[in-house]
């Protein structure tokens, strides 16, 4: 059984964002970039069975611009066997890469794809959702525990109220919540051995697959700052604050 | 053009979001239709027919519904879309697990988290865990969003009700089957709705020490309880209880922030609220920086002293 595990380069979650001062988006330049935190849980869940025995070969996909092959490298670090880089440098929204990753399965024939549930730039929360439904195939999102056995996958997601059991026929794709699995660090006889694996560039165009944008970015600015308020110096002024000057218990 | 509003139910009672989303639905022009699929769901449809603004609800009862599986639903929404200009759910869990499904079926982008409608077609939603406000504008015909439940106020009744129509129900594909669920049972207040909330982080130490600190004073406050990933991570809570990027949003009169330091991702999940109290005994802890009263001290002696002092 193949499983395909879609990686996205995104800011990393350690660097501050700036926001440009012409409003026209997030500063990225010279920024320190790497695997969306998601996209590395659900790298390592795909080697973990892989290593189980319960699937035969792990394929990372990423879609965007050249550098994207960095994370791809990461992946097949981790333990991913080969990497697909679908390069462009259009700016690509979760539809469009839906859609990528529809071509790329109709290629690859996988029984199963884990995503991150969603990436940490544009927090959208939406590529598995709709690689499942362009795919047609049933979708476990938000998952924190996954058992792979007799074609269907019993998936453990988290909810608002707690915790749901699926069971989803296969092929299906799962999204990884943060609970699922803590992802190793790749070591660097691992590290080495990734340069080696091999790492396919497709393009939008040779995927058949337009890419435009439905969404049009006016503007993004900084949110109104919550400014600091003051230090109390015990219980007593606390409550004396929250009861008489904003009045809220 | 109407607006279709899609229902958060557990069959017998309507999820208070609903009534956030709806309230979102009112800053667009056009009839707003609220589509209640369920199984044995009637007394919800007739709940919604009361709401404030509701022009009409659709009523789809079946078994497949029961469950709620995105697979289903999602069929159902595709075939009613083709009617309306904007297809609305609240951005919970259930909202991100189906509209995305919707949106695609459609071949249309969705907007997720929608925290302003300035227009028709543009929509106002935070990115890169709420450090920055992207506004966006649609160019699909019909426009998918999920709604940022504590950036719109919540709709209250009518006076009248609207009418309900029954519609018939899309195939049941048989893709997907619920094994168990296991819901937090609790008498307090809904962490997503809750006027007040004290919230727990890694500084308790201990699930026991969780609740043996933070139970009462909740209990005092008519408090829902949250927590820091860290705090679930270490398995003080469970994962229901987590307010931050990838968790909870909220935004209540009064949130208590206890023994969590303040990393950007759980800021992002509570620095709406109207009122923020910090409780930490590391001076230099960044929850300071949003916080509008600070108490530097030892949560184990700060906190039972405040639940004694209110």
């Amino acid at each position: 059984m193949k499983v395909l595990v879609p990686v996205k380069r995104v800011l990393d979650y350690n660097v501050k964002v700036r926001v440009k001062a012409d409003g026209s988006g997030v500063d990225l330049a010279n920024a320190k970039m790497g695997m969306n935190p998601f996209d590395e849980i659900a790298v390592e869940e795909a080697v973990r069975l892989k290593e189980a025995g319960v699937v035969s070969e792990v394929v990372a996909v990423s879609c965007g611009v050249a550098a994207s092959a960095e994370v791809l490298r990461t992946a097949l670090a981790i333990g991913a066997d080969r990497g697909i880089l679908v390069q462009s440098d259009a700016d690509l929204q979760p539809l469009a890469v839906a859609r990528l990753l529809k071509a790329v399965c109709d290629r690859e024939g996988p029984a199963l794809v884990i995503c991150g549930k969603q990436a940490i730039d544009d927090d959208a929360n939406q590529t598995g959702q709709m690689l499942a439904a362009l795919l047609g195939w049933s979708q476990a999102t938000f998952a924190s525990k996954v058992t792979i056995a007799d074609g269907q996958a019993t998936v453990v997601r988290e909810v608002d109220g707690g915790l749901e059991t699926l069971a989803v026929r296969l092929p299906a794709v799962i999204t990884t919540d943060l609970r699922l699995n803590e992802p190793r660090y790749a070591t660097l006889p691992n590290i080495m051995k990734a340069k080696k694996k091999p790492l396919d560039t497709l393009d939008p165009a040779g995927l058949g697959v337009d890419v435009s944008p439905r969404l049009v970015t006016l503007k993004v600015v900084e949110p109104a700052k919550r400014s600091a308020g003051i230090v109390v110096s015990d219980v007593a002024q606390l409550v004396e604050k929250l009861k008489n000057e904003v009045k809220v218990i | 053009m109407a607006i279709l509003l899609i229902a958060e139910h557990d069959n017998q009672t309507l999820k208070a979001a609903t009534l956030n989303t709806l309230g979102a639905a009112h800053h667009l022009e056009g009839e707003i239709h609220v589509l209640v699929a369920g199984a044995g769901c009637t007394a919800v449809g007739q709940a919604v027919a009361q709401l404030s603004g509701v022009t009409k609800v659709l009523l789809c009862d079946a078994p497949q519904y029961a469950e709620r599986g995105a697979e289903n639903l999602a069929e159902l929404v595709r075939g009613l879309a083709a009617g309306y200009s904007h297809v609305l759910v609240p951005a919970s869990a259930e909202g991100k697990n189906l509209l995305p499904r919707v949106a695609a079926l459609c071949d249309m982008a969705q907007v997720s988290d929608v925290v302003g409608i300035e227009s028709t077609d543009t929509f106002v939603r935070p990115i890169y865990a709420g450090n920055a406000l992207a506004t966006v504008k649609s160019i699909d015909p019909i426009k998918f969003l999920s709604i940022r439940t504590t950036a719109f106020e919540s709709v209250g009744l009518a006076g009248t009700a609207a009418a309900v129509e029954t519609i018939a129900a899309g195939p049941e594909l048989g893709l997907c089957k619920l094994v168990d669920r296991e819901l937090t049972r609790s008498e307090r207040p809904e962490l997503g709705a809750a006027k007040i909330i004290v919230s727990g982080g890694r500084g308790l130490g201990s699930g026991d020490n969780y609740r043996r600190v933070l139970e009462p004073l909740a209990d005092k406050l008519g408090a829902a309880l949250g927590a820091s990933r860290a705090a679930v991570d270490a398995g003080f809570v469970p994962n229901d209880f987590q307010v931050g990027q990838t968790g909870k949003i909220v935004a209540p009169q009064l949130y208590l922030a206890v023994g969590i330091s303040g990393a950007i991702q759980h800021l992002a999940g509570m620095k709406d609220s109207k009122v923020i109290v910090a409780i930490n005994k590391d001076p230099d802890a960044p929850i300071f920086q949003v916080a509008d009263y600070g108490l530097v001290a030892d949560l184990f002696e700060a906190a039972p002293a405040l639940t004694q002092a209110i």
